[in-house]
């Protein structure tokens, strides 16, 4: 579909001039061949989508254009012209910007500040701000330039990126991931500054593994896997599962019908816990109160940053409260105790953080089993009984289809997606009665991240209460009986995952929390666009 | 043309056994040079210099008379390094060990009671531990640098025990020399080897190391060490106390470090002297590292550095080197050693012509964003 080398000299004075072209791009790391021949073409005013799973190339990719990677082969050309980009300074230089999926702002500074920062030739902060602030009402990106980076949401953070990054009159943005952190309203409004930056002639390379937006938003679409270009399409013309085939090269695997769960005893309740943020950028939370009942899987969704950590550790027990009634699990009070003794009451936790906290990438597999399993009798008169351990680990592995080189095999050396199955694995084997997930998926190949759901669902399903945070709002529709939204430190209500729509949970991500849908009323209160406007970070 | 240094994919297994035996290569490789450089034919040298202090059985056992503080030592060193509890004070509590024991010794020492040297053994641990239990409290309570605060507490202890030596513990018969009374034989550990100096502190180091083992790799408390050591945040997910990681790590090290000061005194120096130690609880931190972290290691490593401080007064006899080439190459052998640990985790890669540094807020974003 790309010309060939040979061709494109002659077909380029034709057509329109591409505004970015890559030919061959080669990069390989250690371990692995990050991208491998790869192929890109990017017309002018083209909202072009890079997609592909976890580990595909899409970042390395962009880096390279963007100057942070070099590439061992291949050639980039630039409206035409080979072009050779050492650094970011150089990209920038072409007009080429990208906004990263973590931002590195300076917490303590003001939006003028960071952004002066980061610009050639440092201009004064005067002059900045009525420039931040033209470019904040074109593109609909209101921003406060003199507001301090730590007081604002991530939506708004993402904000300064872009306005950063348009200050230099891009003619290629680089967006990673960016709707990851983002409401629902504000991908929505995030959508309409880059069509309407793309009606202006600025080409946009789109980096997602959302294939909803990417239908959405997207004129082509380059898809990679293993590093290589598997193909390039419309993404508009295509089905989710036709897309979905493509990135991951085999049919997605469905759901197990699981089976029918009713809910039955409560089994975890946080009742009115509170605490004080800890240090400038924690957050405090603020009078949350849940239950989960016994085969019914609670999801909390969530901007980042609005309380997640600290809820999460005040239930796994990182994070002990003065007040033992706070969190009870299976009606014993647990506020007060450590890790350990909550886990002796029945509570299992995948932490977000897999590869430090859930795991020890350099211990092995076994060794990762007994950091939470040593009570099913892998340890005995304080000595580890390693032939039983080794047992367990391999049980888990062959459980939970955990791609490895056995139990003696270094956590490390797992893909994020099998690691995560073997510490879902390993806590679900200890058939806890409450479990609690975090970001089960974040990072995670699309068959792992279906195998991984589906052993949260069949635990529910054997009378588990199961908790899920995570950010990813589909994977919550998919696996949740009810759904709660944390903001700005308070829990929304729950409300039943069938009658609400992504809209309320969107408008709860904003701190309004809609009331709970009676069975009455089929869908009340859906938030009018203005009102979502207005209450959007 | 710049170096970097790049993670290795799959670090080898093999290497970080092998790494050891490197290091002493290279340290005999450093010392050739060095035996040549002062005149001598380098192999012969090293042939002396090895061999030349066990020659005989009395040789042999200075050589194990040696080592047994220093394995004694690392083993209880180990139980902390394992766990990222780093006590560099072995040396002070050591001689906390000397203090306490000596004094049970020049007290009871007439009575002549069989069970002065149990109560001397047990003493002078304890003292050992107690002194390290205050690096153990202030770091768990005002989270102060444990490195730093038992390093300190070993010049307060030598200087404690020198004001005793020259003080009230004197030897009113010693000729006004810095030195006590001869301890009475209740208070000395029996011979073991006929003819040498070794004794039953051989079978107390033995007896550690054992210990030793069975904690740090066959039991639950030896794991929850180690992955404390490796890691803060999944040590508190699984619930493993870093705290009582610390007084662990703290006390089994003061415990073996002050049972090394009885030795001693109760062994090869019959009598107290300011000096108690020619650093023992300092090359026990070598010999832990030699060793792997692992107590078999140890005996091995313990032996080997043994040998050097046995080698450095040949080098002064035979050779007429200084005896503080015992030192250099300690120091040596720890800085190879470190050198191969990282290359086992590292490799070295030329890089082509470095991209100029970005601007401040994209590096940052290089490092978070790492592949």
């Amino acid at each position: 579909m790309t010309p060939t080398p040979d061709q494109s000299l002659d077909d380029q004075p034709a057509r329109r001039p591409l505004r970015l072209e890559l030919r061959g791009i080669r990069k390989a790391y250690p371990a692995v061949v990050a991208n491998d021949g790869v192929d890109l073409a990017v017309a002018p005013g083209e909202i072009h989508a890079v997609v592909g799973e976890n580990g595909a190339g899409k970042s390395t990719l962009m880096k390279i254009i963007y100057g942070m990677v070099r590439p061992d082969a291949g050639e980039m050309l630039w409206e035409g012209r080979e072009a050779e980009v050492r650094s970011p300074v150089d990209a920038q230089r072409l007009g080429i910007g990208m906004v990263f999926q973590h931002f590195a702002l300076f917490e303590t500074l003001t939006v003028a500040e960071n952004i002066a920062l980061a610009t050639p030739g440092r201009p004064a902060i005067a002059d900045l701000a009525p420039r931040i602030a033209e470019l904040a009402t074109r593109y609909g990106l209101p921003v406060d330039p003199m507001r301090r980076v730590h007081s604002m949401s991530v939506g708004e953070r993402q904000r300064v990126e872009i306005i950063r990054a348009l200050l230099q009159s891009p003619r290629l943005l680089i967006m990673d991931e960016p709707t990851s952190v983002l409401t629902p309203q504000a991908v929505r409004r995030l959508f309409e500054t880059l069509r309407q930056l793309a009606a202006e002639g600025c080409s946009i390379l789109y980096i997602s593994h959302k294939l909803d937006e990417i239908r959405e938003l997207c004129e082509r679409a380059t898809i990679l896997r293993g590093g290589k270009v598997v193909g390039i399409c419309d993404p508009r013309a295509e089905t989710p599962a036709s897309l979905a085939r493509a990135m991951i090269g085999a049919e997605l695997p469905g759901f197990r019908d699981a089976a029918a769960r009713s809910p039955g005893a409560m089994r975890l309740t946080v009742t009115n816990l509170s605490k004080p943020a800890d240090g400038p950028f924690g957050t405090a939370l603020g009078g949350i109160s849940l239950g989960v009942r016994a085969g019914e899987i609670l999801g909390i969704a969530g901007v980042s940053g609005n309380g997640q950590k600290e809820l999460l550790a005040a239930l796994s027990g990182e994070a002990r409260s003065a007040d033992a009634t706070t969190v009870a699990i299976d009606g014993a009070p647990a506020g007060h105790l450590a890790p350990a003794a909550r886990r002796r009451l029945g509570l299992a936790y995948v932490p977000e953080d897999r590869q430090g906290q859930g795991a020890i990438p350099v211990l092995t597999l076994s060794e990762n089993a007994l950091l939470t399993a040593a009570r099913q009798g892998l340890t005995r008169h304080g000595l580890v009984q390693f032939g039983k351990l080794r047992a367990y680990a391999e049980r888990c592995i062959s459980s939970f289809d955990v791609r490895c080189g056995g139990p003696d095999a270094a956590a490390g050396s797992l893909s994020g997606g099998n690691l995560q199955k073997f510490i879902v694995g390993r806590e679900v084997l200890q058939e806890p009665g409450v479990l609690v997930v975090a970001q089960p998926t974040w990072g995670v190949d699309v068959g792992a991240a279906v195998a991984i759901r589906q052993a949260l669902i069949d635990r529910a399903a054997a009378g588990a209460a199961v908790l899920v945070v995570s950010e990813e709002l589909d994977e919550l529709f998919e696996i949740a009986d009810r759904i709660a939204v944390i903001a700005g430190g308070r829990l929304s209500p729950a409300y039943p995952a069938r009658l609400v729509d992504r809209d309320a949970i969107g408008l709860a991500m904003t701190g309004t929390f809609p009331p709970v849908p009676g069975d009455a009323a089929p869908v009340p209160h859906p938030p009018t666009p203005e009102a979502a406007h207005a209450a959007a970070p | 043309m710049p170096l970097r240094l790049e993670r290795r994919p799959q670090p080898s297994t093999a290497m970080v056994y092998a790494a050891p035996l490197i290091a002493v290569g290279a340290t005999v490789i450093v010392a050739l040079v060095i035996f040549a450089a002062a005149g001598h034919a380098p192999l012969d040298a090293l042939v002396m210099f090895v061999t030349g202090p066990v020659q005989d059985r009395y040789g042999v056992g200075e050589w194990l008379l040696k080592a047994t503080p220093l394995i004694l030592i690392a083993v209880g060193l180990t139980v902390g390094f394992r766990a990222g509890v780093w006590n560099v004070g072995a040396e002070g509590q050591l001689i906390l060990g000397v203090i306490a024991s000596g004094w049970l010794a020049l007290k009871f020492g007439p009575g002549g009671s069989p069970l002065l040297l149990p109560a001397m053994i047990v003493a002078g641990g304890l003292a050992g531990a107690a002194w390290a239990a205050i690096p153990a409290l202030l770091r768990t309570r005002f989270n102060a640098n444990e490195i730093l605060v038992s390093l300190m507490f070993n010049y307060v202890a030598q200087l404690w025990l020198s004001w005793l030596v020259f003080g009230m513990w004197r030897d009113p018969a010693g000729f006004n020399f810095p030195q006590s009374e001869p301890l009475a034989p209740a208070a000395l550990y029996p011979i073991i080897l006929e003819d040498t100096r070794l004794n039953i502190g051989l079978w107390i180091a033995l007896a550690a190391v054992l210990a030793g083992w069975v904690l740090l790799s066959r039991s639950y408390i030896g794991f929850q060490l180690k992955v404390t050591g490796l890691s803060d945040a999944a040590a508190r997910y699984a619930g493993f106390s870093t705290r009582r990681a610390v007084w662990l790590g703290m006390l089994a090290g003061g415990l073996t470090a002050g049972i090394a000061g009885v030795g001693e005194i109760a062994g090869p120096l019959g009598q107290i002297f300011p000096t108690a130690s020619p650093g023992y609880g300092y090359a026990a931190i070598i010999v832990a590292f030699l060793g792997r972290l692992h107590p078999i290691g140890i005996v091995f490593s313990g032996l080997l550095l043994s040998l050097l401080y046995l080698s450095g007064d040949t080098a002064q006899m035979s050779l007429g080197l200084p005896s503080s080439i015992t030192g250099l190459f300690q120091g040596m052998m720890l800085f190879f050693l470190l050198a191969a640990d990282v290359l086992i985790f590292y490799r070295i890669r030329r890089r082509p012509a470095a991209a100029p540094a970005a601007a401040p807020v994209a590096s940052a974003t290089i490092a978070e964003a790492a592949p």
